[in-house]
């Protein structure tokens, strides 16, 4: 059943776009609704009949799983929560699928974040990842929560000398002296790795230019697509991988169900989400060779 | 008053954050005044909500064009801060979680503002793909440039660009569009980005020096002199 729709679907809209394409030989522009209605479709047949394809993880994504990889178990990993609603969809999967490579590694994890949006958004990844995936996961040995703390790069100036003078407690209100994680953790330079999250500002690149930098702590990003291009000339050195959009998060999910095949069952919405990514992509490179066929018929006639 | 004040604040806590940097003596006091700085910042909530208020009570109470999304504003602010402030349905108490399981202010969060906020994102898809029949036309060497990179980016960010030239033999695997798309953004992008990320520092550095000498005084708000 699935697959007869996923072909009644495809022949739509593969048909729709030849018949569009024969008439922008006319040399006239179609309306953007039709555009509008092309892409509608095309995510929502993705959507509803589960098309997926299989990822292949690039060299910067890679590098990132790698790193997790190599810590001795027991390192202390950095993540933070620093995005909102909008951007959920593209980097919340990338949170989960740090959380889950860390805490399968026995790393040890601390979560936080600097904007005010975030922690709602940790907290959803404490109940469904690590109370229901990683029951023996104990709180304050194996993972932290700090919660938010207003303030933005001032956070980060002051964490990176004396976690404590920001956060005297975490986010339950129990003293960090009290937890076991921050024994030996006094300021961010004693961490083993950072893995910020996020797109906007303050975001990943600030957290490269006042902890990573100062405090010599290796930072892995996860990025929302539109500004990871912003961040390439921090890669490789002070930014030793990055996961770009819907594109790294999927790379990074199917990498960890590579090497964990136990993670096979959990869910993996980045590689779910390439489907309608890439037939999204399909339709607007379908309509840029239109819109490029129109404006040559439309120069020649102007020509003639 | 008015202004020598707050221009000697900036002056002196400009002066001691770039210092604390380059002489260890002053660092004790550069973290004082980051953690100062967090304080105030937490003001900024109180003035931000408070400014909310004041313009959208005025424009509902004086009947402006479209008031009655201010009056959907005025609501929906009031129910998450009472929410929030009162901790409904959830841990009572000071140190209860107003984020915890099962509180008014996460469910609200979670189920109305998530949503919303991501299908307001997602509509970005449909905006794209119109500009890009757009604006993707190859009038120059220049748009031409543009759209082929254009065309490499957008395949090699799905699937389809290595199930399209997986082939390529491993010697020539840089034409792999995956790795095609690699390269536009490890090259072309990086050395663009670079350079704007040097002219912006450098900005950043003289509009700083500015600040820390009274020149610039707009964040006073309003005239120069």
């Amino acid at each position: 059943m699935t697959n007869i729709g996923v072909i009644i679907s495809m022949v739509f809209i593969f048909g729709g776009l030849l018949a569009i394409m024969i008439y922008s030989l006319r040399g006239k522009d179609i309306d953007r609704r039709i555009i509008f209605l092309f892409v509608f479709i095309s995510v929502a047949t993705s959507v509803i009949f589960n098309v997926e394809f299989k990822e292949y993880p690039t060299v910067i994504v890679k590098k990132v799983f790698d790193k997790i990889e190599s810590l001795p178990p027991g390192s202390k990993v950095l993540i933070s929560f620093d995005f909102d609603p909008a951007m959920k969809p593209e980097v919340f999967p990338m949170a989960n699928a740090f959380v889950r490579h860390c805490l399968v590694k026995g790393h040890k994890i601390y979560l936080m974040t600097i904007w005010a949006t975030g922690q709602a958004l940790m907290n959803e990844t404490v109940e469904t990842v690590i109370k229901e995936e990683f029951p023996d996961a104990v709180y304050g040995e194996d993972y932290v929560t700090l919660g938010f703390k207003a303030g933005g790069v001032g956070v980060l100036n002051v964490i990176i000398t004396d976690f404590r003078k920001m956060y005297p407690t975490d986010e339950h209100g129990t003293s960090l002296d009290s937890i076991p994680l921050f024994a030996e953790v006094k300021s961010a330079k004693d961490l083993d790795l950072v893995l910020p999250i996020g797109g906007g500002q303050p975001g990943p690149k600030e957290w490269i230019l006042f902890i990573g930098d100062p405090g010599d702590v290796p930072i892995a990003p996860g990025l929302a697509a539109v500004v990871a291009p912003l961040i390439y000339p921090y890669y490789p050195k002070q930014a030793i991988g990055l996961l770009g959009g819907v594109k790294g998060a999927a790379e990074y999910e199917s990498l960890l169900r590579q090497v964990y095949p136990q993670f096979q069952d959990v869910p993996a919405p980045a590689l779910r989400m390439m489907g309608p990514q890439t037939m999204a992509h399909i339709v607007i490179m379908a309509f840029i060779v239109i819109g490029n066929i129109t404006y040559f018929r439309s120069r020649r006639r102007g020509a003639e | 008053m008015k202004k020598q004040i707050p221009i000697l604040i900036t002056a002196t806590v400009g002066t001691v954050l770039v210092l604390s940097v380059f002489f260890p003596p002053a660092k004790m006091l550069g973290e004082d005044f980051s953690l100062f700085f967090d304080i105030i910042a937490v003001f900024a909530f109180f003035l931000g909500g408070g400014n909310l208020v004041r313009v959208h009570f005025i424009k509902v109470y004086r009947r402006k064009s479209d008031w009655v999304y201010s009056v959907v504003t005025l609501v929906g602010f009031t129910m998450m801060l009472a929410s929030g402030l009162f901790k409904l349905g959830g841990p009572p108490g000071i140190s209860g979680s107003v984020t915890a399981d099962g509180s008014y202010l996460n469910t609200m969060f979670i189920h109305i503002i998530a949503p919303l906020s991501s299908t307001m994102y997602a509509l970005l898809a449909f905006f794209v793909a119109s500009a890009s029949y757009r604006a993707f036309r190859a009038k120059n060497r220049e748009a031409t440039i543009l759209l082929i990179a254009a065309f490499v980016i957008l395949l090699g960010r799905t699937p389809l660009g290595m199930m399209a030239t997986g082939w390529v033999w491993e010697s020539l695997s840089i034409f792999q569009i995956p790795n095609l798309a690699v390269w536009v953004m490890n090259v072309p992008n990086l050395a663009g980005q670079r350079s704007i990320l040097i002219g912006v520092g450098l900005g950043v550095v003289a509009m700083s020096l500015r600040l820390i000498l009274g020149m610039d005084r707009t964040y006073l708000g309003g005239d120069n002199d």
